[in-house]
């Protein structure tokens, strides 16, 4: 591999990293934002919400991100521009993972037992000291390793953007080994692995942090 | 005056009535007792007083202000917001299983309340909050974690975390029957010493000897009703015959 190439394999971590960050940013609180949605009184908007997460949940991601992107063409006719690849893959990927992050918090809220709730009510906390005092932190504890399966899963699904063209680093990699070499292929594999065992790595730290209590 | 009173409440969940027309009061510094078999409807009494369950028919007033109320066409009606706050800060509860706040330690889980909500000075709180604990013989315990501690511990950590924010009247409901029976003990002696601190005490237990011994009132309820209502003497030597059933399971405590 010549200097250029690992320059641009280079770039295409940076991309990569990128849309994981930028998902993780965003969809984490969407999600909680998704959740409450989904646990609603009103009907209409649990069902709406419903329906958006079975959606989200039961169609390719890949299928999604191409929606996004030629949606504004197909459906208001909206000139798309080249810049607006990566924005698309953004956008995809954090309503994507939004659905997915709510499906746990709401598990998470869920398990909590009333008594928690009720105690905090007679201590006199309002609803959203009571949510984000005394229910959120305790629910972090418990969907801690139901995250880091997801977010493991989105390392590795950040490779989907190659749908969009996205200069991201699978994208790089098989544009490279085309032109007859299997070592960009390597080296893409090898970055997705030590993602993902810091990935591990940081989210057992969390875990660890987190062990003082039951 | 009363700081509590209940007019007529009942409360059914689906068609089973569980209160049916409960009416009873306490006076300020008043202890009260209510026994009574499992099933009798007196967690559900002290979860309406507490507005944790809403009532269907009757009120509850505390110092003589309606907290909430069935109108007359049946509607549960609410004091207005800034009055039920008020309201609420009369009264504490006691759980059954604690309900302490796993991931805050001993001293935050009494203090957390008074500051946060009640908008007092950290530093302040804490100091109180350390008598309370060497009170409850806890002193050594502030930076601990519910997990670290054993069932009477951690009940008397809840007694501190209600106490903290200094009610008028403290409900507990069975506050030794999650635990090991020779830990009920190290309880009821921190409930008997609240004693002089003056506040209301509306507990339900099944400890008979302690209700007899600390209550200035004993109420019997069977089935959603109040059968009995007296001094301890009166209800513990009543000739009523369901009072007198129940009563008997417990006879030797009693002699
Ligand atoms: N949330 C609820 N939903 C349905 N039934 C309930 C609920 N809470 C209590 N009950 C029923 O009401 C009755 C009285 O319960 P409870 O007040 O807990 O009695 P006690 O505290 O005297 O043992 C019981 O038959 C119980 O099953
Ligand atoms: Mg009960």
């Amino acid at each position: 591999m010549g200097i250029s190439q690992i320059q641009q394999l280079i770039g295409g971590m940076g991309v990569s990293i990128q849309i994981f960050t930028v998902t993780l940013v965003f969809s984490l609180p969407l999600g909680l934002i998704v959740a409450f949605g989904r646990m609603a009184k009103n009907p209409a908007l649990q069902n709406l919400v419903k329906a958006y997460i079975s959606i989200m949940r039961g169609t390719p991601l890949m299928l999604q991100l191409m929606v996004v992107y030629f949606g504004p063409f197909y459906l208001f006719g909206i000139k798309i521009g080249n810049s607006y690849r990566l924005w698309a893959v953004f956008i995809g990927f954090t309503i994507n993972y939004a659905a997915y992050f709510a499906e746990i918090y709401r598990s998470g809220i869920q398990s909590m037992p009333a008594g928690q709730y009720e105690a905090a009510q007679i201590l006199g906390y309002s609803k959203s000291q009571t949510f984000f005092k005394i229910i959120l932190p305790q629910v972090i504890k418990r969907i801690l390793p139901a995250l880091t399966n997801e977010i493991i899963t989105l390392v590795k699904d950040t490779s989907l953007a190659f749908t969009l063209s996205v200069m991201e680093m699978f994208t790089v990699a098989k544009a490279l080994a085309a032109k007859g070499t299997m070592a960009p292929l390597l080296a893409a594999g090898i970055f997705y692995y030590v993602f993902n065992l810091l990935v591990a790595v940081v989210m057992e730290k969390a875990e660890k942090k987190l062990d003082y209590y039951r | 005056m009363n700081i509590l009173e209940i007019s007529h409440i009942e409360k059914s969940f689906g068609n089973i009535p569980v209160l049916k027309d409960i009416s009873l009061s306490v006076s300020d510094g008043e202890i009260l007792s209510i026994i009574g078999p499992s099933g009798s409807g007196k967690s559900t009494l002290l979860r309406c007083a507490t507005m944790l369950e809403t009532l269907d028919k009757g009120e509850v007033r505390y110092q003589g202000n309606r907290a909430v109320w069935a109108d007359n066409g049946g509607n549960v009606q609410f004091a207005p917001k800034k009055e039920l706050k008020e309201i609420q800060r009369l009264y504490g509860l006691v759980f059954q299983n604690f309900n302490l706040f796993p991931h805050y330690s001993v001293m935050k889980n009494i203090i957390d309340a008074p500051v946060h909500v009640q908008k007092r000075k950290k530093e302040e709180a804490a100091k109180e909050a350390r008598e309370l604990l060497k009170k409850m013989g806890l002193e050594d315990k502030a930076d601990a974690y519910p997990c670290q501690l054993s069932g009477g511990q951690c009940q008397r950590v809840a007694i501190a975390r209600a106490l903290a924010l200094n009610p008028k009247i403290l409900f507990f409901d069975e506050p030794t029957s999650a635990l090991d029976p020779e830990l009920t003990g190290e309880v009821l002696k921190v409930i008997r010493s609240l004693a002089d601190l003056k506040i209301a005490m509306v507990i339900v237990t099944h400890e008979m000897a302690f209700a007899r011994d600390i209550s200035d009132k004993v109420i019997f309820m069977a089935d959603g009703v109040i059968v009995e209502e007296g001094t301890p003497e009166q209800v513990f030597a009543s000739g009523n015959e369901r009072t007198q059933a129940f009563l008997g399971r417990y006879g030797d405590i009693l002699k």
